[in-house]
């Protein structure tokens, strides 16, 4: 009976750059999103999974400096990509776990942008992407901007609160 | 560290000690904050073990049917499948449930609504794991399904479950029913099944230990309860049953009730090896309880001066196939249903019914939301046959302590209810919207088609309130040990920290407590340390809090007694103080208790209980509760009266939080409770059609996004209530009562329509 079951079919082996750093996917299977591959092959669970049909942002990555949900993503078609997950955020090559935090990354735990966390990531990643794209966002353009990233716990006051301190801080350092 | 005996005693401070970080009343960032904000921090979706299996849940498509037969052997020949198990491998109780044991592990004979478990399969991937559940062959005979609550009452419907249709029925009468008045409003009110939503999906991962037990790493809301419930299941002794806290990405009641938990215990057991489960969102949506749909009608009595004479309330709850917390929350329902007012003659009757829709249980406000909206309602009726203005008709009637409420019981605890309304109704109002406003700023948003000419502002208040901790009776204590070793305190409770910011808050106490600057905390889990009870009912500040206070106190006192032996003194004449110094009653000796305890290792463990209270009496009297908050909201809102489109524009609030532990943690409660009480009046439902949920996706089912989110403008009210061991009352769910029925309020003012219903859709309006 085994015989009449066809084995799930297996991709060629590719590759990703993730976070600076060539990483080699082996074994996976054909059709395995960018997010799965990330948190279950390269051992890179930062990046959520709330949802994965692209509508709450907990997977934000950037892929070629673009801002996409990893869920709707197939990691082969990242094959070649810069990939940059929240792991990655406080530097190319930053180790998880050496306390480096990124201006946003700083902000939204002191801020009290955090409670449960499950969203933080995606957050953290579009926030970072919004702001490079405008270093001084009105509050309408942020939240159009991350109208995308669903929180159920803080009603995202103080991300917002966040955010502000962040552009307040780049501001000082480089007055314009 | 300098011996104690050589450390000299200082003299009594000229000045106020400078302040010190992370004491109760600062706002110390969370210990989880920066590994969540890095991507570390493991969620229970995170964990992986080495040769670890994927568990999935076959569940029934239909929403009542009598399972003839389950074959897995198609499932158990698919390559890379280990494991298929059906209701006959449960080895123990083949029945789950908080309250009573109702629910079926795995469906044996009967399937009583769309999404309850009738397999479990193991394999190699997701992928084959999905597969599996395509092969098992279910073989089901249909029955009528049993989808509305009115039909379940009839006496002549048939029970679809062994316990009977109806759960419970509550007859609450209090004073005189026949009690008259100048004047009576009524209203049929309705509310809609609301999700709890929360991010992190239900997950976990199972590893048998090799000797028959199991360790079980899972999201929840109370380690020990699922440990209970997860060992009958099982049929092992529960210290065979170890469950370790899984980072919890939000729960909001959702995780109160068993969910995976005895499925990956039992295919981690036959395969002996590690098993996680992870529900998808469409899953999720099935996979755990929801807020009760409600049907309520009131009637209102009052003088012709708008003093409350008389509440008649109808409720009917929605519970869904299975009792879950049913029990409970019907009780809220009744003891909250004529609201924070001083009401002489209640007649309430509340009833949860059994249907083949989903099951309800725990969702934040639990039984005080659905109330709220429709006594809130009714207020307004009031307010408006009278000629009153609504807040001051609130104020009127406002509860005060001492005051009797509906129960029979006096309000012994803090209640600062005209407090809060005045506070509320005293926070400036937003700006007109302008003539040619941003399209944001236009209800409806991105999509473009509001009419500013269209677009009526209205503005709308409501006032809530709720029991803390559990009711009716339950002993809900809450154990936590403190070893103070070195200048360290770690502190062990087993808080199912699920955002809140527990975890922040047990530092806070420890440091404050002990006088020391690091406090670092223990595993969460069965093993260690006894139940901290629920993290649900605004309960773990004011009991694990009291419970981790009370052990630095045992820790204190045994410092004391070594430090007077130490220096000669009686200990009696040294005194432990609130900021955690110990000091002599002449001023020479003045030490922190982290400063006298030196280098040895000081523990103590401790319980808090809070006092006992009573059942309800057959007429629904009683001195059930522990204690109560209270919160008052107003809202305003635009409406595009054409399109029956609603931006909600702004909500006040105050809130009766008894003292402020933590400034932005509180704030963040406040917040975050008001977004999902906005979610409930504007767009979130689940949608249930003969017992078919058509919307379980983010796409279908909406929560709001920082776009839909108001301004909010908060005042806590700080009273501290005596009998709280901190004098701090739980702050997660009042936000989310009265912010639901304000915005209602708010929209029947800017469109002149009679919002019976939450959620409030275009349709309604238009």
């Amino acid at each position: 009976m085994n015989g009449a079951v066809p084995s799930a079919p297996t991709s060629t082996p590719f590759r990703l750059v993730v976070n600076g750093v060539e990483r080699q996917v082996d074994g996976a299977r054909t059709g395995e999103s960018l997010l799965f591959v990330l948190r279950e092959r390269l051992g890179l669970p930062g990046s959520k999974n709330a949802c994965e049909e692209g509508e709450c942002g907990s997977c934000s990555v950037l892929v070629d400096g673009e801002l996409v949900c990893a869920c709707l993503e197939l990691a082969g078609a990242a094959a070649g990509c810069e990939v940059v997950t929240v792991e990655g955020l406080a530097g190319r090559g930053a180790e998880p776990g050496d306390g480096r935090l990124t201006d946003v990354q700083r902000a939204m735990v002191e801020a009290g942008g955090v409670q449960c966390g499950f969203c933080t990531p995606g957050f953290a990643v579009a926030i970072h992407r919004l702001l490079d794209r405008q270093p001084r966002p009105t509050p309408l353009q942020v939240r159009e901007a991350l109208a995308g990233n669903l929180c159920r716990c803080t009603g995202y006051g103080r991300i917002v609160a966040a955010i502000e301190n962040v552009v307040g801080g780049r501001s000082e350092e480089r007055p314009s | 560290m300098t011996d104690i005996a050589d450390t000299p005693t200082r003299p009594a401070p000229s000045a106020p000690a400078p302040s010190r970080p992370g004491r109760v009343g600062d706002s110390p960032v969370r210990p989880d904050g920066i590994p969540k904000v890095q991507g570390r921090f493991a969620f229970s979706s995170d964990l992986h073990a080495e040769g670890m299996l994927w568990g999935r849940t076959l569940r029934s498509p239909h929403p009542h049917a009598r399972v003839r037969s389950v074959d897995v052997r198609p499932a158990l020949a698919l390559p890379g499948v280990a494991c298929a198990l059906t209701a006959a491998d449960v080895p123990g109780v083949p029945l789950y449930g908080l309250i009573s044991r109702d629910q079926p592990v795995l469906a044996a004979d009967t399937v009583r609504y769309v999404g309850e478990a009738v397999a479990i399969v193991a394999a190699d991937h997701p992928d084959t794991a999905r597969r599996a559940l395509e092969a098992v062959v279910v073989d089901y005979e249909l029955l009528d399904p049993l989808v509305d609550a009115d039909d379940a009452l009839e006496p002549l419907t048939a029970a679809i479950h062994p316990d009977g249709n109806v759960v419970r029925r509550i007859t609450l009468r209090h004073g005189d029913a026949e009690a008259e008045a100048d004047v009576v409003v009524e209203g049929t009110y309705e509310v809609g099944m609301q999700d709890q939503a929360f991010l992190g999906p239900e997950s976990g991962l199972a590893i048998p230990d090799g000797d028959g037990g199991i360790d079980l790493w899972v999201a929840t809301q109370w380690l020990h309860e699922d440990r209970d419930q997860v060992a009958a299941c099982l049929d092992l002794p529960a210290e065979q049953v170890r469950l370790h806290l899984g980072g919890v990405g939000g729960a909001f009641g959702a995780r109160e009730d068993l969910s995976l938990q005895v499925h990956a215990c039992l295919l981690a057991l036959r395969t002996g090896k590690p098993v996680k489960m992870s529900y998808p969102r469409d899953e999720s949506f099935v996979g755990h309880v929801h807020r009760h749909p409600a049907r309520m009608r009131y009637r209102h009595h009052a003088t012709a001066e708008g003093e409350l004479v008389k509440v008649e309330a109808d409720i009917l709850l929605d519970g869904g196939a299975y009792a879950s917390t049913s029990w409970a929350v019907v009780s809220n329902a009744a003891r909250l249903a004529a609201g924070p007012y001083r009401v002489p003659n209640a007649v309430v009757d509340a009833t949860v019914v059994r249907t083949n829709n989903p099951p309800c249980g725990a969702m934040r406000g639990f039984g005080a939301v659905q109330v709220c909206f429709a006594h809130e309602a009714q207020m307004d009726k009031l307010a408006s046959v009278l000629g009153i203005d609504p807040v001051e008709l609130r104020v009127r009637n406002a509860l005060a302590t001492g005051d009797t409420l509906p129960t029979g019981q006096v309000l012994t605890g803090t209640a600062p209810v005209v407090a809060c309304i005045r506070a509320t109704a005293a926070h400036p109002l937003p700006e007109p919207l302008a003539d040619d406003p941003e399209w944001l700023e236009l209800p409806g948003g991105a999509g473009r088609t509001a009419d500013r000419r269209r677009v009526h502002r209205g503005i709308g208040f409501a006032v809530g309130y709720k029991n803390l901790m559990y009711s009716e009776g339950f002993d809900d204590s809450s154990e936590a040990r403190v070893r103070l070793e070195r200048g360290v305190a770690t502190v062990s409770c087993a808080v199912a920290e699920v955002g809140q910011g527990f975890v922040t808050i047990a530092g806070q106490i420890a440091r404050t407590a002990l006088g020391c600057d690091d406090a670092v905390l223990g595993p969460t889990d069965t093993v260690g340390v006894g139940s901290a009870g629920s993290s649900s009912a605004s309960r773990q500040t004011w009991m694990s809090g009291g419970a981790v206070l009370l052990a630095c106190r045992a820790v204190a006192d045994q410092v004391r007694h070594t430090l007077a032996e130490r220096l000669g003194l009686d200990p009696a004449t040294l005194r432990h103080t609130d900021d955690g110094r110990l000091v002599s009653d002449d001023g020479t000796v003045d030490l922190t208790v982290a400063e006298a305890a030196g280098d040895d290792p000081v523990e103590a463990t401790a319980v808090h209980h809070h006092d006992q209270t009573k059942p309800l009496d057959r007429w629904g009297q009683g001195d059930a509760d522990v204690a109560y908050a209270f919160a008052a909201h107003r809202a305003v809102v635009d409406v595009d009266v054409d399109l029956g489109l609603v931006r909600v524009v702004q909500i006040a609030t105050a809130q009766d939080v008894g003292r402020v532990l933590h400034p932005v943690q509180v704030l963040g409660q406040i917040e975050g409770g008001i977004a999902q009480g906005v979610g409930l009046a504007v767009m979130e439902e689940m949608v249930i059609e003969g017992g078919l949920v058509r919307n379980p996706s983010f796409t279908d089912y909406l929560i709001p996004t920082i776009a839909d989110m108001p301004e909010v403008l908060a005042t806590c009210i700080e009273e501290p209530d005596p009998e709280s061991p901190l004098g701090a009352k739980g702050v997660g769910e009042s936000p989310t009562i009265s912010s639901t029925a304000a915005v209602a309020a708010a929209i029947r003012a800017a469109c002149g329509v009679d919002v019976a219903r939450v959620p409030v859709h275009p349709w309604d309006l238009v």
